[in-house]
């Protein structure tokens, strides 16, 4: 159980660092992926534990919104290049109060 | 497929609402035919169906009743809209919907020419649905529904050429000084409904008696104070003469014959209220008699030929309130009838002289006129007859009827008032004599002088216009043999008791001085404006006369005292707040202010956004890693 966990945590960390450090957008997202599945992991560990099945019904679900949402993420990906020819997120300051 | 009484309840509303909706939404794009067709369709319908729910009531033994659907509920305190038939409203069907068609087929040639047809048909239509719900409620929030709709419908109908402003501040005048009245009758309603802990009128009848005088006097002053508004009583009679700014029509139907009778039916609907408070129905008397007479005074001294008719209006629902205040209610409403009869054939009698003389109501500028309109003098001849009090014609019958009323009442009862009785008779004096003088003027005598080349041009009234008003001289002439039939057929009531011994000599008096009355003010009016118009100007050289006479020609001056007494304070109120309180205040201190506030701490704080995505990501990583933490630490502490 605790190992799985720190898998968990570790997949999750690495993601969050990556969505923090990282200034190329297509890396952010891919990071956001890790932090998921992070979060899946952890949640399939529990649901084990537990012998209940709402953690894996819980997994497919997120799989399913994350898929989704990497889709979404890399239309506007292509249609922010289109526009601006960069996907770094140190040049998109146009929000700067 | 047989149509059921209940059905003919709901459909006599419906069809004028019909009428309203296809003229007001679709009303540009319809021919002209086709709205006034549609428009005179509605209440002649709404007519036929009066007829046989009056033929089926007549049998019937229980009010027909139709209830439509439940409107509010809360525990066992219900409004329904429910419409219900019993005698009364069955008269005032056939008043409103009967009277209501001629006018509406007199209205096709007297707006032929305006632009905004559609919309008179449409306002005509809502407000003949308004005053359909305002007769066939059962229960007193529906007829406060009817109440505000037909008041609604005279604004709009007072203020119809609202290009012109003095049109649109008239309609406002009526609305403002109504919405007091309308006041006092909410407060009213909701005295009744704290007092019964319902608003439905057989229930009022079932139990009016178990309640005390002393509970249900401040509701009956306070509804009264409704009436007054809408039915044009001192004070707030103050609108009434200025409504004459909407079409002429309009006068006829909404401010002679049927919305400003208002009061007057709900007074006969809440009888058993009124007839437990005997003090309240002297003062309601005391009012109606001052009225009738102060109306009467000032209508002999007015030159526009709508305003004369508009005073003469405010005097008879005088008359009205003193029969129905005498506890005689049957003779309150038969003067409804014939009232609505004759005043609405003067009204539209004037009407046809004004559209003759291209807008002229300067009864001064007319004169000779019988020889142009032989029909319309005739007919408008009837009318006045009818008003002053002719015999045999249906005024004759219903203000006579009043007066014994108010006689048996007044005087032989409550023998203190009997000044009231006198008043009522000198108002019915003053009646006949500007009766006398409208005809005289207007109708008789020579034409005014025209510049040289300028032959006075008159335009002839088409059949539409004629017809209508054959029509009403018919019902104003005889309208006064239905008072046994009236009488009868409002028994089911039980409004009268037994007949008091001695009716039968008190009717006869009151019928000889009504008699001597219209001769002598009918004919002094003929003699004076008719031959002797010399006469005027040395009644007029004694002081006393000439001071009554200015008195009357400045209605007494009501407009001015409420000028300076509530409508300056008011304005300056107003002024006081909208500058200080709105402009000062609210403005500039609080919305200025919060926009203010708002600028600059955002002006201080958009430093912060730098705009970089990561820097953000980072701050809300950091905000959630010190929740957690702070979570953990509570934890731990628990732990």
């Amino acid at each position: 159980m605790t190992k799985y966990l720190l898998l968990s945590a570790m997949l999750f960390s690495i993601g969050a660092v990556g969505v923090l450090s990282r200034r190329n957008l297509l890396v952010v997202l891919m990071s956001i992926e890790l932090m998921l599945n992070g979060v899946n992991v952890a949640l399939v560990a529990f649901a084990r534990f537990h012998q209940n099945l709402d953690g894996h019904v819980f997994v497919m679900m997120v799989m399913g919104v994350a898929a989704a949402e990497v889709g979404v993420g890399l239309a506007l990906l292509i249609a922010l290049f289109r526009n601006r020819r960069t996907v770094d997120a140190g040049d998109l300051t146009t929000l700067k109060g | 497929m047989t149509v059921t009484n209940e059905t003919m309840i709901a459909l006599i509303p419906a069809l004028p609402l019909a009428g309203f909706l296809v003229n007001g939404l679709a009303g540009r794009r319809l021919p002209r035919v086709a709205s006034a067709v549609i428009g005179c369709a509605g209440p002649a319908l709404a007519f036929l169906l009066s007829l046989l729910l009056f033929l089926a009531s007549r049998t019937a033994l229980t009010p027909l009743t139709n209830v439509l659907w439940s409107w509010m509920a809360a525990g066992n305190f219900t409004i329904d809209i429910a419409f219900r038939v019993d005698a009364l409203t069955a008269v005032m069907l056939l008043v409103v919907t009967g009277v209501g068609s001629i006018i509406h087929v007199y209205s096709i040639e007297y707006m032929k020419k305006d632009p905004g047809f559609a919309r008179y048909f449409a306002y005509l239509n809502l407000f003949m649905f308004s005053m359909l719900v305002l007769v066939l409620a059962d229960n007193l929030v529906v007829l406060f529904v009817g109440w505000e709709g037909v008041g609604l419908c005279s604004y709009l109908l007072i203020g119809f050429w609202y290009e012109d402003l003095k049109n649109a501040d008239a309609g406002k005048k009526a609305f403002i000084v109504n919405r007091v009245g309308d006041y006092g009758f909410l407060l009213g309603i909701l005295f009744l409904l704290a007092i019964f802990g319902t608003v439905s009128f057989p229930e009022f009848e079932s139990r009016a008696a178990e309640k005390s005088a002393a509970l249900l006097a401040a509701p009956a002053l306070l509804l009264f104070l409704g009436a007054c508004g809408k039915s044009a009583q001192i004070p707030l009679h103050i609108w009434l003469p200025d409504a004459m700014a909407g079409p002429t029509p309009v006068s006829a139907l909404i401010h002679a014959a049927t919305m400003v009778t208002a009061g007057v039916y709900m007074m006969g609907r809440l009888w058993l209220v009124y007839r437990s408070v005997p003090w309240v129905c002297d003062l309601i008397a005391i009012v109606a008699a001052c009225t009738a007479l102060m109306a009467a005074i000032t209508a002999c001294a007015q030159t526009d030929i709508k305003k004369i008719l508009a005073w003469s209006t405010i005097s008879q629902l005088g008359f009205m309130f003193a029969g129905m205040a005498s506890l005689q209610f049957q003779t309150g409403i038969f003067h409804v009838v014939t009232h609505a009869f004759f005043k609405a054939l003067l009204f539209l009698g004037a009407g046809a002289v004004i559209h003759a003389l291209h807008g002229e109501q300067d009864i001064r500028k007319m004169g000779g006129l019988w020889r142009d309109l032989k029909v319309i003098f005739v007919t408008v001849l009837v009318g006045a007859f009818a008003l002053s009090g002719f015999p045999f014609t249906s005024g004759f019958f219903s203000k006579d009827a009043i007066l014994t009323a108010v006689y048996e009442q007044f005087v032989q009862k409550e023998a203190m008032f009997w000044p009231l009785w006198v008043v009522l008779l000198g108002a019915a004096l003053l009646t006949a004599f500007y009766s006398g003088r409208l005809i005289a003027v207007v109708f008789l005598g020579k034409p005014p002088e025209t510049p040289e080349g300028h032959e006075r041009v008159i335009h002839r009234p088409g059949w539409l216009i004629l017809g209508p008003l054959v029509a009403l001289a018919i019902l104003a002439l005889f309208g006064g043999f239905l008072q046994s039939g009236l009488d009868g057929f409002l028994q089911t009531m039980n409004w009268t008791g037994a007949e008091e011994p001695g009716h039968e000599a008190a009717h006869l008096l009151n019928a000889g001085i009504s008699v001597v009355i219209f001769l002598v003010g009918f004919g002094s009016a003929m003699l004076i404006y008719g031959f002797r118009r010399d006469l005027v100007d040395k009644i007029l050289a004694w002081d006393p006369a000439r001071g009554l006479y200015q008195l009357a020609a400045n209605k007494f001056y009501f407009d001015e005292v409420y000028r300076w007494t509530v409508v300056t304070w008011t304005k300056t109120a107003a002024a006081v707040l909208w500058f200080i309180v709105d402009r000062l205040l609210v403005d500039r201190l609080l919305v200025e202010g919060a926009g203010w506030i708002a600028y600059r701490s955002a002006s201080a704080l958009k430093r912060a956004h730098t705009g970089v995505i990561s820097l953000a990501a980072g701050a809300m990583a950091a905000g959630v890693a010190s929740l957690l933490g702070y979570l953990l630490f509570r934890f731990l502490i628990n732990a």
